[in-house]
């Protein structure tokens, strides 16, 4: 089911009494979800992106704007109504019930022509626990499953009617890193099986990155960019995305641009052809960097971490913003650690320039 | 750490004080209870006895004032514990439903908490008691109806444990209703947003959700009120005076009282009888209680 928000705004009013200011938690969101893909909403905390999921799950009203799922405008109906799956940030699975019990309770709470015959309800629980796995757990309490295997009941809980639309609210965030990494596979896998429109929040992009078919990088109720992983790691729109997505994070520095050169302190490091002479921010992922003793950009070394596959180059610069200046490089390379500067040759795909005033990229 | 001899004395030594007060006015007591319960034909004053044997009991068990004192405290507990549990429960979910002045009207149902019982005492009479100037209010509003005027304090039977019915159900109902809004209160929304999303109806969030969430609560006010319904006396007192045989409204500690204490006192072996049956009756129910809370738990 396509999901398109059209114009979509939520405020909320001040917490201070004496001085209330409006908090626009999503700020006219317009933008559609294609069907069947796995989306991820990112943002740093408190960027509004658990907001938008509560509106498109129905628990929050806009304050103005439109939701459809496909060509239904849904705005005003209940989440009941809207052929949701939720999975909340910590599950919310009935600690009273057992597994079985809690992924049944969606179930048993159709009513009139769409109830369902005792079998029918078992038959559904059953085959939504096969999909995540645990079909051997179905007599067991939340309180006596690992946080993965509550998860994944909760997930079950949210697929069991079959919904048009799958939220997922933080799903990795109270897991362990070694389960993180597990339970992110097994979302894409569950997503590929059922083919279900599935949206979720994060604020790990690395999360993001790795499994979504499409992401919506967020900030302060805006959204900043929106596209494939890939392309928006490759192609950010602003200074916020590049520094957003990526580990370790991009390398900024203050720039100049003089005569269509772009300059790093003295170093003239590429062409600019068409850029206007003035103060510009340039990022630098860590993969841009390659090796030559007569390169363009020279860095103050100060010391060399070597990983196996590759190596990294910490360096120094004045005009960075960062403390440090991260360079990965192929492990074949040779540094010399005697010497105190470094130089580098850049790859032009790893270098974006940023407006120094609005932070937005300027291409050339 | 090994527990040595030494260390072992030190703890027994830190625990002395509190053992010997509850060794001296707990457990020696229940013991000396139990005992002049045996103790046929005990005088106080000279501190002799006949014989030991079950005497006491039999004679307490063919008392009428103490089968009267009995079925009136069965009564009494039958009627108040489950409606004032049940009354609570509905204020409770009332109060946690309501947004504006909630803290106002949780203060107004908490002030009888705070309230002196006699003083409730005298609120009752106002509204039930026939003086030589009026019938009291609720006779009032009877007499409105059309209905005619019930003596509720020296009248029949029915109606002097009506009155004390309602007045102990309003006298615990604050506690109750204080324990169950922050247990209202303390369950986690998000369960509620979950039941919203999948589309639960109301009755069903609270039969499924709320009630199972809050039921240890539940049991606890049903445990207690209990064990306090079966120990009244002092509600009776401010309802109906100190001679409460006459008006057939006696409990069985007023009973125990009076054996002890009363006109026609000065029983200590028939106290200890009558306050052991009760204690068995408290005991046996409370057994029965958690019993029946543990196989619902599980």
């Amino acid at each position: 089911m396509e999901v398109v928000l059209k114009n979509l705004t939520k405020k909320f009013p001040g917490r201070d009494k004496k001085n209330p200011v409006e908090v626009i938690a999503v700020n006219n969101f317009d933008f559609t979800i294609p069907d069947g893909k796995l989306v991820g909403l990112l943002g740093p905390s408190g960027c509004g992106k658990s907001t938008t999921l509560n509106l498109i799950s129905g628990l929050e009203k806009p304050t103005s704007g439109q939701i459809f799922f496909g060509d239904d405008d849904v705005t005003k109906l209940p989440p009941e109504n809207r052929g949701i799956g939720l999975v909340f940030q910590n599950y919310a699975l009935y600690p009273h019930l057992t597994v079985r019990q809690n992924i049944l309770f969606p179930l048993e709470n159709l009513k009139g022509k769409e109830k369902l015959s005792k079998q029918v309800m078992e038959e559904k629980a059953l085959e939504a626990a096969r999909l995540v796995q645990i079909e051997e757990l179905m007599e067991r309490r939340p309180s006596e499953l690992s946080g993965g295997q509550q998860q994944r009941v909760a997930i079950a809980r949210a697929l069991v009617k079959m919904p048009k639309v799958l939220l997922l609210d933080e799903p990795l965030s109270n897991l362990d890193a070694r389960l993180r990494l597990q339970t992110r596979e097994e979302i894409r896998r569950i997503q590929n099986e059922t083919k279900i429109t599935t949206i979720f929040v994060t604020h790990d992009q690395e999360e993001a990155m790795s499994i979504c078919d499409l992401m919506i990088v967020m900030k302060a109720g805006v959204v900043h960019q929106i596209g494939k992983p890939q392309d928006i790691y490759d192609d950010p729109k602003n200074l916020f995305v590049a520094k957003f997505l990526g580990t370790p994070a991009i390398n900024v520095f203050e720039g100049e641009v003089k005569s269509g050169k772009l300059y790093i302190g003295d170093d003239c490091i590429m062409d600019a052809p068409g850029v206007k002479d003035g103060k510009v921010y340039t990022g630098i992922r860590p993969e841009g960097f390659k090796l030559n003793e007569t390169g363009c950009l020279k860095l103050k070394l100060s010391r060399v971490e070597v990983m196996g596959r590759d190596v990294s180059i910490i360096g120094t610069k004045e005009e960075s913003l960062n403390d440090n200046i991260r360079a990965i490089i192929s492990s074949d390379n040779l540094v010399d650690t005697r010497k105190d500067t470094v130089a580098f040759d850049l790859n032009p795909k790893k270098v974006f320039v940023f407006d120094y005033e609005t932070e937005e990229r300027i291409r050339f | 750490m090994e527990v040595t001899g030494r260390s072992n004395l030190k703890a027994w030594l830190y625990l002395l004080p509190a053992l010997l007060f509850l060794g001296v006015f707990m457990v020696y007591p229940l013991v000396d209870v139990f005992i002049y319960s045996f103790e046929e034909g005990y005088n106080s004053a000279s501190q002799s006895f006949f014989g030991i044997g079950i005497y006491n009991y039999s004679y307490v068990l063919h008392d009428p004032y103490f089968l009267q004192a009995l079925k009136n405290t069965f009564i009494l507990v039958i009627i108040t514990v489950p409606l004032s549990t049940g009354i609570a429960l509905l204020i409770s979910l009332g109060l946690n439903s309501i947004k504006k002045l909630k803290e106002l009207f949780q203060t107004i149902y908490f002030l009888p908490y705070v309230t002196n019982t006699l003083a409730v005492g005298l609120v009752f009479m106002i509204l039930f008691k026939k003086t030589a100037y009026s019938d009291g209010m609720v006779n009032i509003l009877i007499n409105a109806f059309g209905g005619e005027s019930v003596d509720f304090i020296d009248g029949p039977y029915w109606a002097k444990m009506m009155v004390l019915c309602i007045y102990t159900i309003w006298i615990v109902m604050p506690f109750k209703v204080l324990i169950l809004t922050s247990a209202l209160a303390s369950v986690n929304p998000v369960y509620y947003s979950a039941a919203k999303v999948d589309g639960t109806s109301k009755f069903r969030i609270f039969y499924k959700i709320t009630l199972p969430m809050i039921s240890p609560m539940i049991f606890y006010l049903i445990i207690t009120g209990f064990i306090g319904a079966f120990k009244a006396y002092s509600d009776a007192v401010a309802l109906f005076g100190t001679d409460l045989n006459v008006a057939e409204m006696n409990t069985i500690v007023g009973y125990v009282y009076d054996m002890l204490y009363g006109d026609s006192g000065g029983y200590p072996s028939y106290a200890s009888a009558a306050a052991i049956i009760l204690f068995t009756i408290v005991l046996t129910i409370t057994v029965i209680n958690l019993l029946v809370s543990n196989r619902t738990k599980k």
